[in-house]
């Protein structure tokens, strides 16, 4: 059996910041494994700009953030392991994998980052009624399709859900000559970044009917329309409200869920509001060794964050390897109030050391409205916010200072105050 | 010159392709002709995935005799075509101890029809015992000890790879558009796929198998399908109940199934709805709210999370509730398997098997001593040993590259699927053949790499790849010329 001393699974955004991090804090022996053929996972296939103006004050495509990390890893002479799959981890931190080249390996690793990213929701999980023809893909399947393939999945398009891949599928397909008829979201607010929904629908005069869905889908061997509706405040649809679009391609953008399945496997708890594990500041699952960063510890909206989470879980990650992380000790749970939903982490340590960061998604629009973090029930940040919205994250950052009495502490709960009428 | 054949089978489903299969264990040249692209295409691809124990149909009919002839012969199938099977028995509960003498009149039933096997009535202890999830509301219920499942795409396919090995012949996209009578006593059997003679038809043709009869005899049938709908529940969920779950039939209807499959997904469902339309296989707001409100009284809050898709199948329901099986009376050598609704998988084997016999003695069909039973499965990479995988990938290392996540299905795998006799042809045939793209991403990460191994195998272009035959092409075009230069 190989041995590590870190070992990521996953080489994209997440994978590739982890090891750095892992690096800078000092590890050598650090190895990263990717199912696909290249590094960079699904950047490769982003190929719009808009990335890195947090990590590296300009605006990159997909493939240039990627390749940032990707020289960095190999300037650093980081292995990695391209076309080789994960089929299983184990609590103890066997890992094991295959690929055509080497066979089936276990590796023993004395930590693990969990680094796999998420998978779109499909069709099926929405239950839309209609046909099951060709013409109904993801966004992210499409993406590939134009992006990597070269190929053009069809001309006449409805976008239903307008999660940030559809918004940059809509321009990316009225660029390939495409006719972008629509984009349907259930919600009376859209979940993908404001900038998207200017620079991607805006732009382009495509329609964002919110609050509508799609209820019949048309086409024996191919597709050939989609029904919308209105819903109510039930988001059920209202009856009356139907309309016809004839269409080629639907694509859905109905919301990314974290691949954990290897998590599972290895005895990961799972937060039932992201999806991911359940984490402490230090980014540690509860599996001693096992960390997770990136999208498959929560759906992100910018790369610039998951670089930045995956770089302290490499670090943190080393530091368990080195024996330096502080252990055992109690975890103060952190609470989900008013507005809040998806934070992370889920636990503080009581002797968390330094500033410790939170992120959450708000649970509806909220103006005006204030973030108020308390311990003990006693308020220990107030910042007042413009606007919130589920489509963009939340980041918190608490001082250390503003943790004394954190060992003392029962809960720290995070809420949103929205202003009286 | 028309190609003579001794028997030619119409329809591709379990019935067709059983048929098939044997009729080769006697000496005979025969032909399958399927109207669609790929072999196990209709009911055979959306049902429930059962094997009834044999209490449901009626004393004396052709559905009870069948239904419990066919149950056991699922073993010997799993032995021979390496087709999944698993005895997980079957319960039918009970909601109100009121309805005890219908519970007690399908054990009688079952008791007359012959069923094997265990079969008593459970109570509320006994039953919570077994299945701690029931619904709260639970009674009682039926035990049937020869309730089982079965890979329904898996039995067709296997056998319709063992016929093709044993000889037979098979021509898909040959939808048949008559049936006549030749002067020199043959069968001249016009299809979209040439002209062929024969001395026997074999009538498999599903919901359409009325109109082949009605092609040539003028006892009409009549087919009317009857659409279920269904959902699908991610593989987390396999635990959740051991027993397939059926409801007692009562006046407020024949309740919703909630149904474990061999491969660890749930099925809920079907409704039952009369349409007039033979190719409506959509799923509806209505009937799928149905299958849930329904399904609901035996598992209480389904995760709706857990969907991972939808699905309908259409039942071909004829007018004289029973199957219509054997020899046409006003048209010799025209063998009918027409109005195979429910118990209709369950019963394939048996009807399969007696269709070929009666076929065989009334052409002396002489028995084939090179017939191999045997057949294969495509080696599962998901449920080898480490040890069986790490050989796998030594010998081929396509088997090293998993290209469906979800299903952890393999180049290798999908490979063989697509080269196999009647092998796959479309994204959905490989579907089937291998389960990649039937998992909880519901072949979002693999569909492009399998249409790139399906151009590659069958010497196309990725644009003429279809999901599932005719006009269903994935892509429609090239973004760049220089695009094609590399197809």
């Amino acid at each position: 059996m190989r041995n590590t001393d870190i070992l990521i699974i996953g080489g994209g955004p997440a994978g590739l910041a982890a090891a750095v991090g892992a690096y800078e804090a000092g590890a050598r022996d650090i190895l990263i494994l990717d199912r696909e053929e290249r590094l960079g996972g699904i950047l490769k296939q982003c190929i719009h700009n808009g990335f890195g103006l947090h990590t590296f004050q300009e605006e990159l495509t997909g493939p240039e953030y990627a390749e940032r990390f990707i020289r960095q890893v190999e300037a650093l002479s980081i292995p990695y392991e391209t076309e080789t799959m994960v089929l299983d981890v184990s609590p103890d931190k066997v890992v094991t994998c295959v690929s055509r080249t080497r066979g089936l390996e276990h590796i023993k690793a004395k930590a693990v980052i969990l680094c796999m990213g998420c998978r779109e929701r499909p069709r099926g999980s929405l239950g839309t009624p209609g046909e099951r023809c060709p013409g109904v893909y993801t966004a992210g399947t499409a993406q590939k399709f134009t992006n990597l393939e070269g190929m053009m999945p069809g001309k006449e398009v409805v976008i239903l859900g307008s999660g940030d891949i559809g918004l940059i599928m809509a321009r990316r397909m009225t660029f390939l000559g495409a006719k972008v008829h629509a984009c349907v979201e259930l919600m009376p607010y859209s979940s993908g970044l404001k900038r998207n929904i200017v620079q991607c629908l805006d732009d382009f005069n495509i329609p964002l009917l919110l609050s509508h869905t799609v209820v019949d889908i048309r086409g024996r061997e191919h597709l050939e329309g989609v029904t919308v509706a209105e819903v109510g405040p039930d988001l059920k649809p209202i009856p009356g409200t139907e309309k016809d679009f004839p269409c080629d391609t639907l694509l859905l953008s109905v919301g990314l869920i974290p691949e954990n399945e290897l998590s599972e496997m290895a005895g990961v708890k799972i937060a039932p509001s992201t999806s991911g594990a359940v984490v402490d500041e230090q980014l540690q699952t509860s599996v001693p060794g096992i960390f997770s960063a990136g999208n498959v510890l929560h759906v992100h909206d910018l790369v610039d964050f998951v670089s930045e989470e995956a770089k302290k879980a490499g670090a943190n990650a080393w530091r368990y390897v080195q024996d330096q992380l502080p252990q055992g000790g109690r975890k103060v749970p952190v609470e989900m109030g008013f507005g809040v939903g998806g934070i992370v982490p889920q636990f503080v340590s009581e002797k968390a050391e330094g500033t410790v960061s939170f992120m959450f998604r708000p649970r509806n629009v909220y103006r005006n409205a204030r973030v108020i973090v308390e311990m003990n029930g006693k308020e220990i940040l107030s910042k007042r916010t413009m606007i919130l919205a589920p489509g963009e994250m939340v980041n918190l950052s608490l001082p250390a200072q503003k943790l004394q009495g954190l060992d003392k502490a029962d809960s720290i709960l995070i809420r949103i105050e929205v202003p009286q009428a | 010159m028309n190609e003579v054949y001794d028997v030619i089978v119409v329809g591709g489903g379990v019935v067709g392709c059983g048929t098939a299969r044997e009729l080769m264990r006697h000496t005979a040249r025969v032909l399958l002709l399927e109207k669609t692209n790929d072999i196990c295409n209709g009911q055979s691809k959306a049902n429930t995935a059962i094997i009834h124990g044999g209490y449901d149909a009626m004393p004396g009919t052709l559905k009870a005799k069948f239904n419990v002839l066919g149950n056991a012969m699922f073993d010997r199938l799993h032995e021979e075509l390496d087709v999944p099977v698993e005895w997980n028995t079957s319960l039918v509960v009970s909601f109100s101890l009121e309805d005890h003498p219908a519970l007690e009149k399908l054990l009688e039933q079952g008791i007359q029809n012959g069923v094997r096997g265990e079969l008593r009535i459970i109570d509320e202890a006994e039953l919570r015992r077994r299945e701690p999830n029931v619904g709260s509301e639970a009674k009682e219920a039926l035990l049937v000890g020869a309730g089982g499942i079965v890979c329904p795409y898996e039995l067709t396919v296997a056998y319709a790879e063992n016929a093709a090995e044993n000889g037979a012949e098979f021509r898909r996209n040959a939808e048949v558009t008559e049936v006549k009578k030749l002067d020199n006593g043959r069968w001249q059997v016009v299809s979209t796929a040439g002209t062929f003679e024969t001395r026997a038809v074999v009538n498999a043709a599903g919901t359409y198998a009325d109109v082949l009869n009605n092609m040539v005899s003028a006892r009409k049938v009549h087919i009317r399908p009857r659409r279920g709908e269904y959902y699908i529940l991610d593989k987390k969920y396999k635990d959740v109940f051991h027993a397939t779950m059926f409801q007692l039939p009562t006046k407020m209807g024949k309740g919703i199934l909630v149904a474990p499959t061999v491969d660890g997904t749930v099925l809920v469902g079907p409704t039952a709805e009369d349409i007039d339309d033979k190719e409506d296989k959509r799923t509806t707001a209505e009937g799928l709210e149905k299958a849930l409100r329904g399904a609901s009284r035996t598992w209480e809050h389904i995760p709706t999370r857990g969907f991972i898709t939808t699905f309908s199948g259409l039942r071909a329901t004829g007018d004289t509730g029973d199957f219509i099986l054997g020899e046409a009376e006003d048209a010799p050598l025209f063998f009918n398997c027409c109005a195979i609704e429910s118990p209709g998988l369950s019963s394939a084997p048996a009807i399969a098997q007696w269709t070929a016999e009666r076929v065989a003695e009334r052409l002396d069909l002489q028995p084939n001593p090179a017939f191999d039973p045997i057949r294969k499965a495509i080696p599962k990479f998901r449920e080898m040993s480490d040890e069986a995988r790490a050989a796998a990938i030594a010998a081929d290392p396509d088997f090293g590259k998993i290209v469906c996540r979800c299903e952890t299905v393999t180049e290798a795998e999908i490979r063989e699927s697509i080269r196999r006799p009647v092998g796959a042809r479309d994204v959905d045939g490989v579907k089937r053949r291998t389960r990649a793209g039937m998992g909880r991403c519901q072949a979002g990460f693999c569909t492009p790499r399998t249409v790139e191994i399906l151009a590659e195998e069958l010497g196309i272009s990725p644009l003429e790849v279809t999901k599932f035959g005719g006009d269903s092409r994935l892509l429609q075009g090239y973004l760049f010329e220089e695009g094609k230069d590399h197809a």
